[in-house]
C-alpha cells in the first residue's frame, strides 16, 4: 500500500508548485532594478529564453531533435515586422498573437509531413526546410527587404500607454510578462495527460503505438504549440528591435537555440531559463572582455558542462539540491 | 548559343568536380558519425586544423604540396588521439544531445584558437604549377586542380573500401561497430579499434580540409561556415555508408551545379531541395542501415 | 511615466556637472566602436581596427591635450540586434560621444534610430548600403555606396571599353543587387546591351563559381561585370575566370575594386594580371599621403601586410572623429559635430575625399585600377579617374535613396 501510497502522492504533487519554481522569477523581477542599464539586452535574454523554451517543449518532452525552429522564429518576426512596417498595424500584442498564428500554421503544415521522420532524418529535413524559407525570403526582398531588413517598424506604445525607450524598460517588462504568460501555458500542458503521453513517446514510441496512442496527432499538435511559442518570441524580437533581417531564420539560431537548451538541461523547462540566460550572460560579458577571443570561453563552458554535468547546468543544481536535502535526515 | 553536347559535358564534369569536393571534405565526418555513431559537429575543427598544418608546412617550411599534405593529416589524425581519449571516448554511451554540445563547445574553441595563431584572414596556398591552371579536356578548358580533386576522390574511396570491406583490421571495426559487446567478447580490443577509427576520421578531415583550401578558402571560421554541407552528404549517404556518402556527394555536386547553371534565380534552393526530396524518397539516407 | 524623461534630465544635470568641474581642462572623447570581432567577417573588423588605431597612434598630438578612447565591441552575427545591443549599452552605460564601425549594412540599419534617439553621431566605416545616411541626421559615412563604384563603372564600359554587350554576375544579397542596379545603370544608359544578370547564391555558401561563369561563358558577352564580397570569395573569382579560359573566349572580367582587394591581391597570381576594376583605393597609389600611410602601417604591421579600402575607410573616418574633436575642442555636442562633418574635407591616402553637406556621405575619386605585374609582385595602375564622385543612388533618387 505505502508504494501505492507514494506513488500516488508522486503523482498529484508532480504538477504543484515548489517554492524554488519562484526563484527565476525573483531574479527577473529583481534585475529590472538592480541591473537599470542593462534592460534591453535583458529583453533580448527573456526572448531567447521564450525560443528555448518552446524548443524544450518538443525536444525535452517528446524527443524530436531538430535543426529548424529558427523557421517559426522568424515567421513570428516577419509576420509582426511586415504587418507594422509594410501594412500599418502597429499594435504590438495583436503582432504577438498574429506572429504566434502565422508560425503554428506553418509547424502544422511542416510538421503533419515531416514527423513521420525521426532522428537524423528528421534533424536534417527540418533544417534544409528553415533553409529554404530563408532563400525564399531573400528571393522576396521586395517584401522582406532581404539581409538589409525590414525598416520602419515603429510599435504603437503598449496598451495605448507605454512608450519605448533607449533604456528599454518598457520592453523588459513586456518580455518578462509575455515570458511568464506563455511559461504558464507550458506548464500546464506539460503537466497534463497530453504530455505524459508525449513522454511516453520520447522513451518509447513503438510501445505508444501499441497501446493505441495516436502518435502522429499527438506529435504534430506539440509542434504546432510549441512553433506558435516560437513564433511569439520571434515577434517579441521583431518589437523589441524593430528590426528584423533574414538572419531570424538561419541555420545559426537554429543551432544557437538547440544548444543554449542542452546547455541548460533539457525536458524540464527550467532548464530553458539556466541555459539560454547564461549561454547569452557569458557571451556578451566575454565578448565585452575581448572582442576577437570570447569563443574559446563559451565554448570552454560548454565542454566543461558536458564533462561535469550530465543532463545541462540544471541537472548541477539538481544534484547539490539533492545532496543537501539527503544531508540532514 | 553553345553546342548542347558541350554544355552537357561540362555540366556533367563541373558537377561531378563539386560533388568530389563535398565529398572530400565530408568524408571524415562519415567515419566518426557515419561508422562510429558519434554526432561529430567539430568534424570542421579537425578538417580546419589540416588546412592549417597544410598551409604551414608549404607556406613557411617549403615543403611540396602532396607531402604536406599527407603529413598534415598524420599530424591531425594523431593529434586527435588525446581528444578522444580524454573527451570523446567519455560520450560514446551518453546521449546524441551531449555530443552535440561538447562538440559544438570545440568548434568555438578551434574557432578562438586558430584565429589567435594565424589571424582571421583567409590563409593562401601555393598550389604546385602542374596543379594550377586550365587544361584542355575534349576541346574544353577544365581546372586542372579539379581534374586532380576528381582523381583524388576516387583514389580515397576506393582506398577506404579497400581497408574497411577487405582488410581483417576493417572487419572487426565494423564488428565492433555493428555490436560494441559482441565484439568485445570476442577478444576485440574495442577501445583501441575506436581510438585508431577515430584517428582515421580526422586524419580524413585533415586531408580534406588541406585539399579544400584552394576551393572554399581558409578562415579560423571553416568549421562553422561548412558546417551544413558536412552533415547534409552523411545524412543523405546514410549513416554507416561511405559509399552513401560518396554517391550522395556525387548526386547532391551535380543537381546543385546543373541547376544553378540553368536556372541561377534558384541558384540556393537546389541543394537543400535535393536533400529534402532524397530524404523524403530514402529516410535512412541512399545506402543507410535502418 | 517616461523615465527616459528622468534619466535624460539626470544625465544632463551630470553633463553640466561635469563641465563646470574646475579640472575638466583635458577630456577623453569616447567612441563606441561596434565591428566583426570574430567569426566568419572578423578579418574586416581587424582591418578597419588597425587603420584607426594606427592614426590614433600617429596623431594624437593633433587634439592634445584631449584624447579620444575607443571601446570595442563585437557585432557578432549580422542580424541587426546584436549589434543593436551593443550600440544601446555603449550609449546608456558607457556614455559614449560618438560611434563607429559598422560593417555590414543590417547592423548600421538596426542601431540608427538609436543614433537619433540619443543625439550621438554615427560614423559608418563600412557598410555599403547607399540610403544608410537617409537613415539619422547623426550618420556620417567615410567609406562608400556600392553605387559609387557601380555606376562609373558601366559608363566606362559602355564608353571606354566599347563592350557592346555585357553580363553581371552577383552575389546574390543587398551590396550585389546595389551593384548591379549601379552597373546597368551606368552601361544601358550609354548605350551598352545586357546578356544576362546572374545571381551567385549568397554569401554562405561554398564559393563554387563554376556553373556561373560556364553560364556566362556560353553566352559570349564583351565584358564581364562581377561582384562578390571581399575577402575568400574574391580569390575565387579570378581563379574559376581563368580556369574556364573565359579570357580566350574574348570575355573581359570587370568589376568593382572589392575583388581586387589589396589584401587578396598576391594570392591570385598571374591571373589577375590585367584586370580592371573600379575601385576607391588600392595600396599601391603613389600620392604623397599614400605613401605615408602604406610606410606607417607596414611598419605597425609588418612588411607582409597591407591596408586596404576597409582600411582606409577607418583611416579616414578615425580622421573624421579627430577633426570633430579638435574643431570642439573635446566637448562633443551632436549637432556641433554633425555641422563639423558636413563639408569636411581630407587628403586621405584614396585621394581627396569631402563628406557631402546635403547627404553626409562621403564624395570621393573613382578610379580604374588595373591589374599589372610590377617584379615578382603583382600592382596596381590608375588608368582613368572619375573625380569627386557623390553616391549616384542619391543624386539619381533610385528608390529608397530618393527618400
Amino acid at each position: 500500500m505505502a508504494a501505492a501510497d507514494s506513488a500516488v502522492t508522486f503523482l498529484t504533487e508532480r504538477h504543484r508548485w515548489h517554492w524554488s519554481e519562484a526563484l527565476p522569477w525573483i531574479v527577473a523581477v529583481g534585475c529590472f532594478f538592480v541591473f537599470p542599464g542593462y534592460l534591453a539586452f535583458g529583453a533580448q535574454i527573456l526572448i531567447a529564453i521564450l525560443f528555448a523554451l518552446s524548443l524544450d517543449l518538443i525536444l525535452g518532452y517528446a524527443g524530436i531533435v531538430t535543426l529548424g525552429h529558427a523557421a517559426f522564429f522568424g515567421a513570428g518576426a516577419y509576420t509582426a515586422g511586415l504587418l507594422a512596417a509594410r501594412l500599418g498595424w502597429s499594435e504590438p500584442l495583436s503582432c504577438l498573437v498574429l506572429g504566434a498564428v502565422a508560425a503554428a500554421a506553418l509547424g502544422f503544415v511542416s510538421g503533419w509531413f515531416l514527423l513521420r521522420y525521426a532522428g537524423l532524418t528528421l534533424l536534417m529535413l527540418t533544417l534544409a526546410a528553415a533553409v529554404l524559407l530563408s532563400e525564399f525570403a531573400n528571393a522576396q526582398a521586395d517584401i522582406t527587404g532581404g539581409f538589409d531588413g525590414v525598416t520602419g517598424i515603429e510599435m504603437w506604445p503598449l496598451f495605448g500607454v507605454f512608450n519605448y525607450d533607449l533604456y528599454g524598460h518598457t520592453n523588459y517588462v513586456y518580455a518578462l510578462a509575455t515570458l511568464f504568460a506563455v511559461f504558464l501555458a507550458a506548464r500546464r500542458i506539460v503537466h497534463s495527460p497530453f504530455g505524459q503521453a508525449l513522454i511516453g513517446i520520447r522513451e518509447n514510441t513503438n510501445r505508444m503505438r501499441a497501446i493505441g496512442s495516436p502518435v502522429h496527432r499527438r506529435l504534430v499538435t506539440v509542434y504546432t504549440i510549441s512553433a506558435g511559442m516560437a513564433g511569439i518570441a520571434g515577434a517579441l524580437f521583431a518589437e523589441t528591435n524593430a528590426f528584423v533581417t533574414l538572419d531570424v531564420l538561419s541555420f545559426q539560431r537554429s543551432a544557437a537555440v538547440l544548444v543554449m537548451l542542452i546547455f541548460g538541461g533539457t525536458g524540464r523547462l527550467y532548464g530553458a531559463f539556466f541555459g539560454a540566460a547564461i549561454y547569452m550572460l557569458l557571451e556578451h560579458n566575454l565578448a565585452k572582455l575581448n572582442p576577437q577571443f570570447w569563443e574559446f570561453g563559451l565554448g570552454a563552458a560548454l565542454v566543461l558542462t558536458v564533462l561535469f554535468a550530465r543532463r545541462g547546468l540544471l541537472g548541477l543544481v539538481e544534484d547539490f539540491g539533492a545532496r543537501f536535502r539527503s544531508a540532514p535526515s | 548559343m553553345a553546342h548542347i553536347a558541350d554544355v552537357t559535358f561540362n555540366l556533367l564534369f563541373d558537377g561531378l568536380a563539386y560533388g568530389m569536393i563535398l565529398f572530400i571534405i565530408s568524408v571524415g565526418l562519415s567515419v566518426t558519425m557515419g561508422l562510429m555513431g558519434f554526432v561529430n559537429l567539430a568534424h570542421g575543427a579537425f578538417a580546419m586544423a589540416g588546412g592549417f598544418v597544410t598551409v604551414t608546412l608549404v607556406g613557411k617550411l617549403g615543403m611540396p604540396f602532396l607531402p604536406a599534405l599527407l603529413l598534415a593529416s598524420v599530424v591531425v589524425g594523431a593529434a586527435s588521439v588525446p581528444f578522444e581519449r580524454l573527451l570523446y571516448r567519455r560520450l560514446y554511451k551518453a546521449g546524441e544531445l551531449d555530443q552535440v554540445l561538447m562538440s559544438v563547445g570545440l568548434v568555438l574553441i578551434a574557432g578562438a584558437a586558430f584565429t589567435f595563431v594565424y589571424g582571421p584572414a583567409p590563409q593562401a596556398l601555393k598550389l604546385p604549377a602542374a596543379l594550377d591552371g586550365p587544361v584542355t579536356v575534349f576541346g574544353q578548358s577544365l581546372s586542372a586542380y579539379r581534374l586532380f580533386m576528381v582523381a583524388v576522390g576516387f583514389l580515397l574511396i576506393a582506398a577506404l573500401w579497400f581497408a574497411f570491406e577487405r582488410t581483417g583490421v576493417g572487419a572487426r571495426v565494423r564488428a565492433a561497430v555493428d555490436n560494441r559487446r559482441m565484439a568485445q567478447s570476442l577478444g576485440i580490443d574495442v577501445d583501441l579499434l575506436f581510438t585508431l577509427t577515430f584517428a582515421l576520421g580526422s586524419g580524413l578531415a585533415a586531408l580534406g580540409g588541406g585539399l579544400a583550401v584552394d576551393i572554399t578558402g581558409l578562415t579560423p571560421a571553416f568549421a562553422v561556415q561548412y558546417l551544413v554541407f558536412f552533415l547534409i552528404v552523411v545524412a543523405v549517404g546514410g549513416l554507416g555508408s561511405l559509399k552513401g556518402a560518396f554517391v550522395a556527394a556525387l548526386l547532391l555536386g551535380i543537381i546543385d551545379n546543373a541547376g544553378k547553371y540553368l536556372y541561377p534565380e534558384g541558384g540556393g534552393y537546389f541543394i537543400y531541395a535535393a536533400t529534402m526530396l532524397l530524404l523524403l524518397l530514402r529516410p535512412a539516407g541512399l545506402y543507410g542501415r535502418g | 511615466m517616461t523615465y527616459k524623461a528622468l534619466l535624460l534630465g539626470a544625465a544632463l544635470g551630470l553633463a553640466s556637472a561635469a563641465v563646470t568641474a574646475p579640472f575638466a581642462a583635458a577630456d577623453t572623447v569616447k567612441v563606441g566602436v561596434v565591428l566583426t570581432y570574430s567569426g566568419v567577417n572578423a578579418e574586416y573588423g581587424d582591418q578597419i581596427t588597425r587603420a584607426m588605431e594606427l592614426y590614433q597612434k600617429l596623431h594624437a598630438a593633433d587634439i592634445a591635450p584631449n584624447k579620444v578612447e575607443f571601446i570595442k565591441r563585437d557585432s557578432k552575427a549580422p542580424n541587426g540586434a546584436a549589434a543593436k545591443t551593443e550600440v544601446q549599452e555603449l550609449i546608456t552605460q558607457d556614455k559614449v560621444n560618438m560611434l563607429a564601425g559598422f560593417v555590414f549594412s543590417p547592423d548600421a540599419i538596426a542601431s540608427a534610430p538609436l543614433a537619433t534617439e540619443a543625439k550621438i553621431p554615427m560614423i559608418v566605416l563600412n557598410a555599403g548600403t547607399a540610403w544608410i545616411t537617409n537613415l539619422s541626421p547623426y550618420i556620417a559615412r567615410t567609406s562608400f555606396s556600392m553605387w559609387q563604384s557601380g555606376y562609373p563603372m558601366g559608363i566606362y564600359a559602355a564608353k571606354e571599353l566599347k563592350c557592346k554587350t555585357a553580363a553581371v554576375g552577383y552575389t546574390d544579397y543587398p551590396p550585389g543587387k546595389d551593384s548591379l542596379e549601379a552597373f546597368k545603370r551606368g552601361y544601358v544608359g550609354n548605350g551598352g546591351q545586357m546578356v544576362d544578370e546572374v545571381p551567385m547564391g549568397n554569401p554562405a555558401q561554398v564559393p563554387d563559381f563554376t556553373p556561373f561563369f560556364q553560364r556566362v561563358k556560353d553566352k559570349k558577352p564583351d565584358c564581364f561585370y562581377v561582384f562578390v564580397p571581399a575577402g575568400v570569395h574574391a580569390t575565387a573569382v579570378v581563379k574559376t575566370y581563368n580556369d574556364l579560359g573565359m579570357r580566350k573566349a574574348g570575355v573581359k572580367l570587370i568589376g568593382p575594386g572589392d575583388i581586387i582587394q589589396d589584401t587578396k591581391l598576391q594570392q591570385m597570381g598571374d591571373n589577375a594580371v590585367g584586370l580592371l576594376t573600379m575601385g576607391n583605393y588600392a595600396a599601391d597609389f603613389k600620392n604623397p599621403a599614400n605613401v605615408a600611410f602604406v610606410k606607417a602601417w607596414k611598419e605597425a604591421y609588418g612588411k607582409d601586410s597591407t591596408p586596404d579600402f576597409m582600411a582606409v575607410a577607418g583611416w579616414d573616418g578615425t580622421a573624421a572623429i579627430f577633426h570633430v574633436v579638435k574643431v570642439l575642442n573635446g566637448k562633443i555636442d551632436p549637432d556641433k559635430a554633425m555641422a563639423a562633418l558636413k563639408g569636411w574635407k581630407f587628403n586621405s591616402p584614396r585621394g581627396p575625399i569631402m563628406i557631402d553637406p546635403d547627404t553626409r556621405d562621403v564624395v570621393q575619386n573613382e578610379y580604374v585600377e588595373k591589374v599589372i605585374k610590377v617584379g615578382d609582385k603583382l600592382g596596381v595602375e590608375v588608368v582613368h579617374t572619375t573625380t569627386a564622385v557623390k553616391d549616384p543612388c542619391k543624386e539619381l533618387k533610385v528608390d529608397k535613396c530618393g527618400q
